[in-house]
């Protein structure tokens, strides 16, 4: 009776020492393949400043809008009358799509699941839960007799 | 819950019948003699291969490849990714391991004969995917695109060249042009992480069923000794020899890995002159020796640089060719001639590597190696050259 005691607790004395040591050395294993895995944080440099392009730029008279870098978010600059320019974070609050400025509706829209915004960024119609970030809108002079620039920086 | 437990395993048995399998592995033995330690050689190769699949397929995560960013995420592996540099290291250090204990492996079932019927195709697979593991060597030496690999890579895609009549299509159908560009760099990917892998596991997994069906195979010079003592069993015995092996191999890689983490170079600049000390990977050393000993010139319009380029070739041929080559030790038990020939080309190799490195390595320490090989040459043809204890 006493030596089957003893061998028992002999056999769940290794039971635990190795199964401790297999599960150690998995976690040793696993540890950095779980932090391997998911991506280390890379500071962006922050943009508060974007010089856009000019106020009669060809491709923002002809189609009344440009996606603009904007470090690297896209920003949606409108021409949405004489001297009336707007911009707002091009990226639709849906699902991460480019939204775009079609003049001839007056809207911005968002091709991938029909969401509508209007002129001032709120949503119309369809999906997108939230109203588009506003930027703001600045005109520089670039000097005597020159168009001005338009200067996007963040509202 | 062990109801539960029986009627999980039987309904997982109804639609997976393993019960054939694993009543043959419960009756699979494996013969015990003084050699038996050499049957834990090709294991050891497999588990540095599935370190190499572990590690790779993570670094894939990150890498990226072209000529502009190669260099760069390789970087950022080792800098700024968590344990990124532990992976890389490991992978590297990994690869030359499996490499070397391929060869090893080659070696052992070389020298024991192992390769007699019915095992020629086992010989045969194993041989072929020796020749993809130095394919991967080479394919993954180029992928960190520093100035090291760079000019191995066009050295080693300009040997190709030097191949009579198809040298020139080798050669650009290596590189992907007819130079080592940012496309060779895509190419050499492509190789490194689907299409080798691809063809290793198919054959790799077909050597592994022949040797579990086959069992081991006994020398020649210990079949007496085998049939005197009581095989032991492959499960749990032999696996868990094996499984401790692997347990010991794994910490002595993170080990290595941690204390001298593989260093990445400088990136590679085609417009600068090669540095001194360009060289291949150890496993390469002794062909790209040879091929420096021969002199320019040409005879019969084949230039001499390709005398060694087509030896070589054919040795790799003779060597997938063994089986069926050496027909005496079907009859007899022992060829000595195939003996004494493996100990002259594993002579050959110990020694152009070792004066390979003859300019990173002091030359006594080039001796002590040659030296030591031969003695454990000389060891290996006592005891397995068939002569009677």
């Amino acid at each position: 009776m006493d030596n089957e005691a003893t061998s028992m607790g002999r056999r769940r004395f290794l039971n635990w020492f190795l199964g401790t040591s297999v599960g150690a050395l998995m976690g040793s294993i696993l540890f950095p393949v779980a932090r391997f895995v998911s991506p280390p944080e890379v500071p962006e440099a922050a943009t508060n400043q974007v010089e856009a392009c000019a106020t009669n730029d060809p491709e923002l008279l002809e189609k009344g809008f440009r996606i603009i870098r904007f470090g690297l978010e896209p920003v949606l600059l409108m021409r949405v009358a004489e001297g009336d320019f707007r911009a707002y974070t091009a990226t639709c609050t849906h699902l991460d799509c480019i939204v775009e400025y079609q003049k001839g509706e007056g809207r911005i829209w968002c091709n991938c699941h029909n969401g509508h915004y209007d002129l001032s960024g709120q949503v119309v119609a369809g999906p997108p839960p939230r109203p588009l970030d506003p930027i703001e809108v600045n005109l520089v002079s670039a000097g005597p007799g020159l168009p001005q620039k338009i200067v996007l920086s963040r509202a | 819950m062990n109801a539960l437990k029986n009627r999980l395993s039987r309904w997982f048995g109804e639609r997976l019948p393993l019960s054939a399998t694993t009543e043959f592995l419960s009756h699979k033995t494996v013969p015990v003699h003084r050699y038996t330690i050499l049957y834990y050689f090709g294991g050891m190769t497999l588990f540095f291969f599935l370190v190499q699949v572990v590690t790779g397929i993570l670094l894939m995560l990150y890498y990226r490849p072209s000529a502009q960013e190669a260099f760069e995420s390789v970087q950022f592996i080792m800098t700024t990714v968590h344990f990124g540099w532990l992976i890389r290291s490991l992978h590297s250090w990994s690869a030359n391991l499996m490499v070397y204990f391929a060869f090893v492996h080659l070696a052992t079932v070389f020298f024991t004969k192992a390769y007699r019927p019915p095992r020629e195709m086992t010989w045969v697979t194993g041989c072929i995917v020796l020749f993809l593991v130095l394919a991967f060597g080479f394919s993954g030496y180029l992928l960190p695109w520093n100035q090291l690999a760079f000019f191995a890579t066009k050295v080693g895609t300009d040997i190709a060249g030097a191949v009579p009549f198809i040298g020139e299509w080798l050669l650009r159908f290596l590189r992907g042009g007819e130079r080592v560009t940012g496309g060779t760099l895509s190419r050499f990917y492509g190789w490194h992480v689907a299409i080798l892998p691809a063809v290793t596991v198919v054959l790799l997994g077909v050597h592994l069923l022949m040797v579990q069906l086959q069992g081991m195979s006994v020398p020649p010079t210990a079949e007496k000794e085998a049939r005197r003592r009581r095989p032991m069993k492959f499960f749990p015995n032999f696996a868990l020899r094996d499984l401790f092996g692997w347990v010991l191999a794994l910490g002595v890689l993170a080990a290595i890995a941690a204390i001298f983490p593989w260093e990445l170079g400088e990136k590679a600049d085609p417009f600068i002159p090669a540095f001194k000390d360009i060289r291949p990977e150890w496993y390469f050393m002794f062909m790209f020796e040879t091929l420096k000993l021969v002199p320019g010139g040409e005879i019969l319009g084949v230039e001499y640089e390709a005398i060694p380029i087509l030896l070589f070739g054919l040795a790799g041929l003779v060597l997938v060719l063994v089986p069926f080559l050496d027909r005496g030790v079907v009859r007899t038990g022992r060829s000595p001639a195939f003996t004494v020939v493996g100990i002259a080309a594993l002579l050959y190799m110990v020694g152009m590597t070792a004066w390979g490195y003859r300019s990173l390595v002091p030359i006594y320490a080039v001796l002590a190696t040659v030296v030591v090989t031969v003695i454990l040459a000389l060891g290996t043809r006592r005891s397995g050259g068939g002569k009677k204890r």
